[in-house]
């Protein structure tokens, strides 16, 4: 058994992983905790920037989250055994995830101890509040879907329970999407294109998400992945990093096409600093084009260069999140069109942001969170796929 | 016994000029109590503000003072100080430089509250957005919402509270209409700073009364929302923008 394995022949370098686990989560509660303690003075986030780095790290997670899931989906709604192999592993990885978003996005707030009223007082017409149901009822699927993945009596069950998790994940998305799509404020959000594009993301982000763990877990148990299915996963990650860039471009596009959306563009694109550079560098070129061409060119075709790719992409995620969410927040907002403006709260300026110690720490540490339930996950169920049975049974 | 005619009609007299003369000032007494506690604000008023830029000028900021002295607020300027008033200078493209106060323009479709999670964005019957402090979790999703960048965040903890409002590090706030004041038939402090300073760029009344100064100025003279084309129905209004 795979545990077993698992169970006997690292149990040192897993404590190891433990320990380095658990240091990135204390480290992120020990944050939370000065930022509870002295406000949110200690992050650089202000009262112009005011969702920072803990937003783009929770974004991810949470859009990620929703993503991984898109394997056991794959097995469960369509029935590729290759996949169904790997459902198990992809649904606590999706728990992982959520879990660590969650934690992020909770402890970030200005109150975190009211999390009870946010549980207890919901108004129906923000979209923070439907993603409330959201995540929670995401969590209780997965764990009623894990449930019957694992649990060979009740495996029949894992279709409907498989089709219902999937439908939720897409409403998920959309949801997240729709916290930017439904903010007409900022010249950045409010814009339908922003759901079909968040749930590109969480394709292409989950996928490389997963193929960065199951090579952890092929590599800690010495049994690499088959590598037509690591292929076949590789190009359909290539599928969803050209979905979203060509979603994005559509975004961009779309926005330079409306005379009153130039000069956002013009900053976002051009002049605007960090931002076009890590647009144009980091989440364009090597976060989406090398990874297309180690995933498509033939020369490529090995387990360390797929797992490069997964690796940029997941980079060049955090820099399109970050131009999205910061730089969606440093442009001015347009009041008073026609007129230069200043004020003292930064009126007709880009606003400026620095990310502090304590938001990296607190972002990492939801990292962190994602990485021990994986980790012990991993440890405690049988997760690693049995390519082996698969092809015993014929499957395709 | 009998009966001094002359000296109960003197009693009566006395009584009724006590009456004349106590009367007004009970009047006066219960207008300047105000609405009770008890009582829910009133539907029918809507409070509003018209500011008229040709009197504002570009270096008083009177109302911005007024509204830190009145609120406790600690009258920093760094961006990460609650500025829950603010002067705005405008620049034309020919140099024309003018001035404008810009704060919480108590949308009557607010989009703070409808992205609120837990409904601490508020909007009173009588038009004023307001923030629960007892509910508000400080997930800033309001101020992501909220087209004026009118509101702020408390960064840090906060000392000199007064009594009248009450702030928490935490949570977000902006301006109130000076509510505590309204609710005691009061005008907001910006307003009445403004006109001691005798520039009386601000008038504040009730934008549904149409015999109120404030509507017939409206119905009168040319007036601006800001982000009009949001649809948001601001109850501050701007003449000569």
């Amino acid at each position: 058994m795979t545990s077993a394995v698992l169970g006997s022949s690292s149990p040192r370098r897993f404590w190891a992983l433990v320990a380095l686990g658990g240091a990135i989560v204390l480290a992120g509660l020990f944050a939370a905790h000065v930022m509870e303690e002295r406000g949110h003075i200690v992050t650089g986030m202000n009262n112009r920037i005011v969702w920072g780095m803990p937003h783009v790290f929770a974004i991810f997670l949470i859009v990620a989250a929703s993503g991984v899931l898109n394997v056991a989906s794959i097995g469960s709604v369509f029935g590729h055994a290759a996949y169904k192999a790997r459902a198990p592993f992809s649904g606590i990885l999706c728990l992982a995830l959520l879990a660590g978003g969650l934690t992020v996005l909770m402890l970030d707030l200005g109150r975190p101890e009211r999390i009870v009223v946010a549980a207890t007082h919901y108004n129906f017409t923000s979209v923070f509040a439907w993603n409330m149901f959201l995540y929670t009822g995401m969590a209780a699927i997965v764990a009623v879907y894990l449930w019957v993945l694992m649990e060979r009596r009740f495996n029949r069950w894992s279709r409907p329970v498989g089709i219902a998790a999937f439908a939720w994940r897409i409403i998920l998305t959309s949801g997240t999407g729709s916290i930017f799509a439904f903010l007409v404020a900022r010249q950045a959000y409010g814009t339908a294109l922003l759901v079909p594009l968040f749930l590109a993301m969480s394709f292409a982000w989950g996928l490389a998400i997963f193929l960065v763990a199951q090579s952890a877990l092929a590599a800690s148990i010495g049994r690499p992945t088959p590598i037509p299915v690591r292929r076949r996963m590789g190009h359909l990650l290539a599928l969803f990093i050209a979905t979203v860039l060509l979603l994005v471009a559509a975004y961009h596009l779309t926005n330079l096409y409306f005379a009153r959306q130039a000069a956002f563009e013009r900053f976002l694109l051009v002049e605007g600093g960090i931002y076009p550079q890590l647009f144009w560098w980091i989440y364009v070129v090597a976060g989406s084009v090398v990874p297309l061409v180690l995933l498509w060119h033939p020369r490529f075709a090995t387990a360390g260069y797929t797992l490069a790719a997964a690796l940029l992409t997941i980079a060049g995620a955090f820099a399109l999140l970050y131009v999205f969410i910061i730089g969606g927040q440093a442009f001015p907002l347009e009041m008073f069109p026609g007129y230069a403006i200043t004020s003292s709260f930064a009126d007709g300026r880009v606003a400026t942001y620095a990310p502090s110690l304590p938001e990296v720490a607190l972002g990492v540490g939801g990292v962190g969170i994602a990485f021990l339930i994986a980790l012990i996950g991993a440890r405690v169920l049988d997760l690693a796929p049995h390519d082996d049975a698969v092809a015993a049974h014929g499957a395709h | 016994m009998s009966i001094d005619h002359a000296r109960r009609k003197f009693l009566w007299e006395a009584a009724a000029l006590a009456g004349v003369a106590l009367a007004p000032g009970i009047t006066l007494y219960d207008l300047a109590h105000g609405r009770p506690p008890e009582a829910a604000a009133p539907g029918s008023v809507r409070w509003g503000l018209l500011v008229d830029m040709n009197r504002c000028q570009v270096d008083c900021d009177a109302c911005v003072r007024a509204c830190d002295t009145e609120n406790g607020l600690s009258g920093g300027k760094a961006i990460t100080d609650s500025q829950w008033i603010r002067k705005v200078t405008l620049k034309d493209p020919r140099g024309t430089v003018r001035s404008l106060p810009m704060m919480c323009q108590h949308c009557a479709e607010p989009p703070c509250v409808d992205v609120c999670p837990t409904g601490a964005s508020f909007k009173r019957a009588d038009g004023i957005v307001l923030v629960d402090r007892h509910t508000c979790i400080g997930c800033r999703y309001c101020m992501m919402a909220c087209p004026y960048g009118a509101r702020s965040f408390v960064h840090e903890p906060v000392t000199g509270q007064k009594p009248d409002v009450p702030r928490g590090k935490g949570c977000v706030e902006s301006c109130t209409l000076c509510v505590h004041r309204i609710d005691r038939d009061r005008i907001p402090a910006c307003v009445e700073a403004c006109a001691a300073e005798g520039h009386k760029a601000l008038l504040f009344g009730d934008l549904n009364d149409p015999k109120s100064e404030i509507s017939q100025r409206i119905a009168t003279v040319a007036t601006t929302q800001v982000r009009a084309d949001l649809n948001l129905d601001t109850a501050v209004r701007y003449q000569g923008l």
